[in-house]
């Protein structure tokens, strides 16, 4: 490659790593990925329903009751990525002071509790036909319990503060000692289950599992991801366009609706 | 298709009621959180700002 | 007076003040003590009197109960201080707030945790523990109460000045607390079946390590936030 300039080549940009931290600019470019994230998640959603519900074949030991997996499995991933989303969001909060950061980590907690709720109901809805109770105290769902547990001490946190700066610093504090202790109390509860021989069965996946199952489940976790996306983002602008309606930008959205 | 019929689908080999109250459930709660969502933009734009 | 004070001076100074203001406010700090020994007893009363099956879940029903007064009684940690100023004061104090912290949650442990403690053997009696079992209890209580008061310690930081705010750190507090619960509960078990049981002692001590390093710096985070 030749220079134009030998004594000063061109210097390549560093990455500006703090370029949509700024609301506005991230209002910006995630209003059209909400609606992309919508169009993608029902998409998604659709072919795994219909391929999970209509095509996968029943199974030959859980009879028809197994396709809750493609509802139970997506959202207990999610609850655990979520609050890992959440931890992380709320560090970068604290140690950048970044607004946008704190708002992405309070509007996870709700998305990350409903999922982790899913997760438990149709943990319970599968139980009950598989195993014969509505409830097992094996390690992963007694995990997924103190899961939700997190989530709503985080969330009664936030909402406890009323001033929001405050609120926020306080429940990123302790979402991130939640997360720290999450290993902690996965691997004594797992040690419990265990040790107390309570739960002789585990939640397994369903055995031998099947392409068509594979993939619908693939479609769903996809779904989901997609969902929590959407959700996620609109709820972070929504904070955004309220924390911030009294600048320049967000006077000119709530006058024009949405045009820049 | 593994289904002969609509009435099969919905009846699931005897599952019906726990597979359905699963992906109901779900679906509940997600139009309810879409709504709720929903809402929120309209108190937004219509300037009747939530706190 | 001239002279800056040391680090331990004040550390000092703090711990037998707080010791001192707890045993005038009786009421807070026996309450706690209260409430560990009537929840004990509700067990029995809840279940049934019934000796074999109270000595298996005992071990479960007074960590329960400990878990419980501990939670209850970790307001007044920083409430009093931080309504008359002194909390303001000693945040603003050359000595770093996190060895301060660490001086009024020992102070706190050892009129809830340390007397919780003394009281267990007393509950495990009329659980019809053996011996071995008692002792065990009372030396998980004392490698896991300590945990109890760093980590209800970061509740309540985080919760200064809220209304009710009992309530808001033990549901804060609680889940975290559960591996301490689950492994003092093993120790005990394991004790009364005559199985090793030395292995959840190292653990529990490891965990009461990290909290005690842990806690303090949390603590003190969260209360320059609260105080901003």
């Amino acid at each position: 490659m030749e220079y134009k300039n030998p004594t000063n080549p061109p210097i390549a940009q560093p990455i500006n790593w703090f370029a949509f931290a700024s609301p506005s600019r991230f209002y910006q470019l995630s209003q059209k990925i909400i609606l992309l994230c919508w169009i993608l998640f029902l998409i998604t959603a659709t072919a795994g329903l219909i391929l999970g519900l209509l095509f996968a074949p029943t199974d030959a030991v859980q009879g028809d009751s197994y396709r809750i997996i493609y509802i139970h499995v997506p959202a207990a991933w999610m609850s655990m990525i979520l609050y890992l989303a959440m931890a992380f969001w709320a560090s970068i909060g604290l140690i950048f002071n970044a607004r946008l950061a704190y708002r992405f980590a309070i509007s996870i907690a709700p998305t990350g509790a409903l999922m982790t709720f899913i997760a438990l109901w149709t943990g319970a809805l599968w139980g009950k036909p598989t195993w014969g109770t509505w409830w097992v105290w094996d390690a992963r769902l007694t995990s997924e319990l103190i899961l939700l547990f997190l989530y709503i001490g985080y969330l009664s946190l936030y909402y406890s503060i009323h001033d929001e700066r405050k609120a926020a610093k306080a429940s990123s504090l302790l979402a991130i000692v939640g997360a720290v202790n999450v290993p902690i109390i996965y691997f004594s509860v797992k040690w419990w289950n265990t040790l107390h021989q309570g739960a002789t069965i585990t939640v397994s996946k369903a055995p031998s599992i099947e392409q068509t199952m594979l993939i619908a489940l693939l479609l769903m976790t996809a779904a989901f991801w997609l969902y929590a996306f959407a959700v996620i983002f609109t709820r972070v602008n929504q904070r955004s366009l309220i924390d911030e309606s009294h600048t320049d930008w967000v006077q000119q959205i709530l006058r024009g609706r949405g045009q820049a | 298709m593994i289904w002969s019929s609509f009435h099969e689908f919905i009846l699931m080999h005897g599952y019906g009621g726990y597979v359905w109250g699963s992906f109901g459930l779900t679906a509940l709660l997600m139009v309810l959180e879409f709504r709720q969502l929903r809402k929120i933009n309209q108190s937004i734009f219509s300037e009747n700002l939530p706190s | 007076m001239t002279g800056q004070l040391s680090t331990i001076e004040v550390m000092q100074t703090v711990f037998l003040r707080d010791l001192h203001l707890a045993i005038k406010q009786k009421t807070d700090t026996l309450g706690a003590v209260f409430f560990f020994a009537l929840v004990a007893s509700l067990f029995p009363l809840a279940i049934g009197s019934e000796l074999l099956l109270l000595k298996q879940i005992a071990p479960g029903i007074i960590w329960v109960s400990a878990l419980l007064a501990s939670m209850l009684s970790m307001n007044r940690l920083y409430t009093n201080d931080f309504n008359d100023g002194t909390l303001e004061q000693l945040t603003l104090s050359a000595c770093p707030l996190e060895f301060i912290v660490l001086a009024k949650i020992l102070a706190h442990w050892t009129t809830t945790g340390f007397v919780l403690l003394l009281l267990s053997p007393i509950l495990a009696i009329q659980f019809d523990l053996s011996p071995l079992a008692i002792s065990t209890l009372m030396l998980t209580l004392l490698i896991g109460t300590p945990v109890l008061s760093f980590l209800g310690s970061i509740g309540a930081a985080l919760s200064l000045g809220l209304q009710s705010a009992g309530a808001l750190i033990s549901l804060m507090i609680l889940p975290l607390l559960i591996p301490i619960l689950i492994l003092g509960t093993l120790a005990v078990d394991a004790a009364s079946t005559n199985m090793p049981f030395s292995v959840y002692l190292y653990l529990l001590l490891a965990l009461s390590v990290l909290a005690s390093f842990f806690g303090p710096l949390a603590s003190a985070f969260a209360l320059r936030i609260a105080q901003e």
